[in-house]
């Protein structure tokens, strides 16, 4: 575990930007007392999972919120992940853009490494209260326990304290407990449990338990014992780069030359399509990639967007296949049907993506049709309506699988979207809505159809039954009066007619 | 007596075929002649209508046709209780006997009177019997006075002597035998009203006829009884009606037999029978212009429809009554001759038009 630890740290590295957090903490989910707290909670707990799950554990988070005063709460995540050595605890968590992740192209719940330090600094906002941060990497490993702040100003952690506690049990992770201002809700669907809920669907592999304000308290056990496949690191595809990010890779890399910059910064670039993107940029290979002009940069960025190259790896997804869609599904509802279909992985902007869609049908479900969100195994639970996951199950014509539609599908069911990809295109930095681009809409319609067409023929099968059925009730009403008048007729007894028919009623039956 | 087992005959041998096919496991079924418009010819030889050879099979095992084929069977099962106790319902006490809730369900057999009317009507189209043969009776509506005198029932009826009211006449004619006929002709006309006018200036001692009238459409019963003085005693059936589409067809259902009655043509319709109502020359003849009653909609319609009838088509006489009636677009009603004077159509428009032969055909 220890040495797991040690090579997530390695990736972090140094970024700036913790002044615009308190301007702006609404686009990052702090709009209100009530996101606020699942914004910190969420945070949290997408930390401690892709923790655990990059170390090959199979997670189990405990979430616990207790009230402390009106609008007053402490929130406690901990997990049984690999932990995080203490010289680097006050930078993973109070020093912002200070992620393990941003640097990288690898499906994961947290992206741009702002998610806990943002609730870090919500707390201090509000509460002006440290965060304690319990970590140990487990074995010898004593538990170090941090009371941490935020120098906002220079985006600098203040260690308030830092001391050892022993660890007998070898216990290892982290547990990380803020104190914030919120407003503690579970009845609606923008709330903790059911964010912890809709996490439990699509993570059936978790065990999670949840201690509420209010005496509430759950355990989601996990369904299956087996996390699924790792996902792969990959680097960035030439046409999915942006900009900045390509400006900053230039200044960043080791490499000599642009031709060693491309081929080794880049994947699905050889020597070839490199000589190829420098001559279609009228760019000399062998330039320092540090001494481009702005103009060059320029060139250079529009010349990778249109080079003719292989599509990217798509073995570096994770989806979690329709097995652990069905049991998700399984857990959480009590239906008659269920569907699951995982897409193909496909290709937006030269980011791979892949959709999976989950439908459960009938039974205990109600009207009107639930959908939940998804993206990396993470619940989308504000901003339904910008959503490309949304816009595609409004697009797709339900009504040809024999369910209802206005706007949208109308049906007892629940429709589950799952979103994979290395990178996830929010809408905005609060990560609740994907952007519309084409490919996504068309592989989340195709994903949608597949599975509406499973559904139809059950829906089918099922209406033809009831038809049936209908038929014959109809059929069994009218015996004995067909008998009586008929007994009239012919002075055979009535009993002995009805038998009769109800012979024959029986093999239209069959 | 031997009518009436003939009847019984009929419907059981209906109830056997349907019991064993039951008992065969089969799903049983009943054959029904189509009754519509498009089964239904006229025959230029005998001058009627009649129903064609389409027919439909009805099935109990058919969510379609369960309930028809219920209501039939039970229209049977009525019938036959009714021969055996001897007794008659009308078709409304039948739609009350029909009526009931099935068993387990919100169901009635019948809901409406419409519903045990078809299936009466279905019978009598597969077992070839008539409504009154089956016991089931029409509303009664029809008056008649003449020189004629019949027996019904044991009890010698003279039209003659019956004061301003006259006979009532029955839903069902059959049972009655005629005495005597001393009558040259009958007078129908469409309305109870002129009835009245002619009963009160006693036309049928004066002209020495029968004068007879329903209420609108004529009556099965009123049919047969005109049809059986025309076949049995020879009379000549003059048909008085306004100057009107509804008029004109109220003189085809009787001449040439009712789409909805093709079935039973034979037993109802009078070739034989001539228009003696107003016509278009009458208006001029009249002065009747006075009186228009200005065509709707409806009115212009209906005159289309019936001038495209077969029967009608190639009748240049009334081609012509037709053409003149659209130019003038306005109906007269036989009232109108009042304005002319109280007595004015018993006096002067009807012993006129007779002694003229003034008769479409």
């Amino acid at each position: 575990m220890a040495a797991k630890g040690e090579e997530l740290a390695e990736k972090i590295r140094e970024i700036s930007v913790a002044e615009f957090f308190e301007k702006n903490r609404h686009l990052l989910g702090y709009e209100n007392p009530t996101r606020s707290l699942l914004t910190v909670v969420k945070e949290a707990v997408e930390n401690s999972t892709d923790a655990a799950e990059e170390a090959g554990i199979l997670p189990e988070i405990k979430v616990e919120i207790q009230q402390l005063a009106e609008g007053r709460f402490k929130v406690m995540v901990e997990d049984n992940g690999p932990g995080i050595p203490s010289s680097k605890v006050p930078v993973a968590f109070a020093k912002f853009l200070v992620g393990s992740k941003f640097h990288r192209l690898r499906q994961s719940r947290g992206i741009q490494g702002i998610g806990i330090h943002g609730a870090v600094l919500y707390s201090q906002l509000t509460t002006g209260k440290p965060a304690k941060v319990l970590s140990s990497l487990g074995g010898s490993d004593p538990i170090h326990e941090f009371d941490l702040m935020i120098d906002v100003t220079k985006n600098e952690p203040i260690v308030l304290s830092h001391r050892t506690l022993p660890n007998p049990k070898g216990w290892h992770g982290v547990r990380v407990e803020l104190e914030v201002e919120g407003r503690y809700v579970d009845k609606i669907t923008q709330s903790v449990p059911e964010y912890l809920r809709q996490t439990a669907i699509v993570n059936p592999f978790a065990t999670l338990y949840f201690k509420g304000p209010n005496g509430t308290s759950f355990t989601y056990k996990r369904r299956v014992e087996e996390l699924p496949r790792q996902p792969k690191e990959i680097k960035p595809h030439p046409h999915g780069v942006e900009l900045g990010l390509l400006r900053r890779m230039l200044s960043n890399t080791s490499a000599k030359t642009l031709l060693g910059f491309l081929t080794t910064e880049f994947c699905r670039v050889g020597r070839t399509s490199a000589l190829e993107i420098c001559s279609l940029a009228s760019l000399n290979p062998g330039q320092h990639p540090q001494k481009l002009s702005g103009d060059e940069v320029l060139r250079l960025h529009k010349a990778m967007q249109s080079a003719k190259l292989m599509g990217p790896p798509t073995d570096c997804l994770s989806p979690l296949g329709e097995q652990m869609l069905l049991e998700g599904l399984k857990r959480e509802f009590k239906a008659e049907k269920y569907v699951a279909v995982t897409r193909p992985p496909a290709v937006y902007r030269g980011n791979p993506f892949q959709i999976e869609c989950g439908i459960a049908y009938g039974g205990e479900l109600k009207e009107p049709t639930q959908i939940l969100r998804f993206a990396n195994r993470v619940p989308l639970l504000y901003h339904q309506g910008d959503c490309a996951l949304t816009q595609a199950i409004r697009e797709v014509d339900w009504r040809r699988y024999g369910i209802p539609q206005d706007d949208f599908p109308k049906a007892p069911m629940v429709i589950l979207l799952h979103f994979v990809s290395v990178w996830v295109p929010f809408t905005s930095e609060g990560k609740q809505a994907l952007a519309c681009y084409p490919e996504i809409m068309r592989e989340a319609k195709l994903a949608l159809q597949d599975a509406g067409r499973e559904l139809s023929r059950y829906i089918s099968r099922k209406e033809r039954l009831r038809e049936k059925q209908l038929r014959m009730g109809l059929f069994e009403k009218y015996v004995p009066e067909l008998a009586e008048s008929l007994s009239k007729l012919t002075g055979r007894p009535k009993e002995e007619i009805i038998a009769h028919l109800e012979r024959r009623l029986d093999e239209e039956k069959g | 007596m031997r009518k009436r087992d003939e009847v019984i005959e009929t419907l059981e041998a209906l109830g056997a075929k349907l019991l064993q096919e039951i008992e065969r496991g089969e799903n049983p079924w009943l054959e029904v002649p189509i009754r519509s418009l498009s089964n239904v010819r006229y025959n230029p030889e005998t001058k009627m209508l009649e129903l064609g050879s389409e027919k439909a099979k009805r099935y109990f095992f058919n969510v379609a046709h369960v309930r028809k084929f219920v209501q039939t069977v039970e229209a049977a099962a009525l019938s036959k209780e009714l021969k055996e106790v001897g007794k008659h319902l009308s078709l409304r006490e039948a739609f009350y006997r029909m009526k009931r809730t099935l068993p387990g369900s919100n169901i009635n057999l019948v809901d409406e009177q419409e519903e045990s009317n078809q299936a009466i009507e279905d019978l009598e189209l597969i077992t070839n019997l008539s409504r009154e043969k089956l016991h089931f009776n029409a509303n009664k509506m029809g008056s008649v006075a003449g020189k004629v005198v019949i027996e019904d029932k044991g009890d010698v009826v003279d039209w003659s002597k019956l004061g301003s009211g006259g006979w009532s006449i029955p839903s069902n004619v059959e049972e009655i035998v005629f005495k005597e006929v001393k009558a040259k002709f009958v007078l129908y006309m469409e309305k109870a009203a002129e009835w009245e006018r002619l009963h009160e200036d006693r036309v049928w001692e004066r002209l020495n006829c029968v004068i007879m009238c329903s209420q609108g459409q004529a009556t099965r019963g009123v049919r047969r009884l005109l049809q059986r003085l025309h076949l049995e005693h020879s009379l000549p059936i003059y048909v008085l009606t306004d100057f009107d589409p509804w008029g004109f067809y109220i003189y085809s259902v009787l001449k040439f037999g009712s789409i909805g009655l093709a079935h039973i043509s034979e037993q109802l319709a009078i070739p034989g029978a001539k228009f003696l109502g107003l016509t278009a020359d009458d208006v001029e003849r009249y002065d009747l212009k006075r009186h228009f009653i200005k065509f709707e909609e409806v009115d212009l319609r209906r005159l289309e429809q019936i001038a495209k009838y077969e029967w009608f088509k190639d009748n240049k006489e009334w081609q012509r009554q037709f053409k003149l009636m659209k130019q003038m677009g306005a109906k007269v009603e036989l009232a109108a001759l009042s304005s002319k004077g109280i007595t004015f159509i018993s006096e002067h428009y009807l012993p006129e038009k007779l002694r003229r032969q003034e008769f479409l055909d």
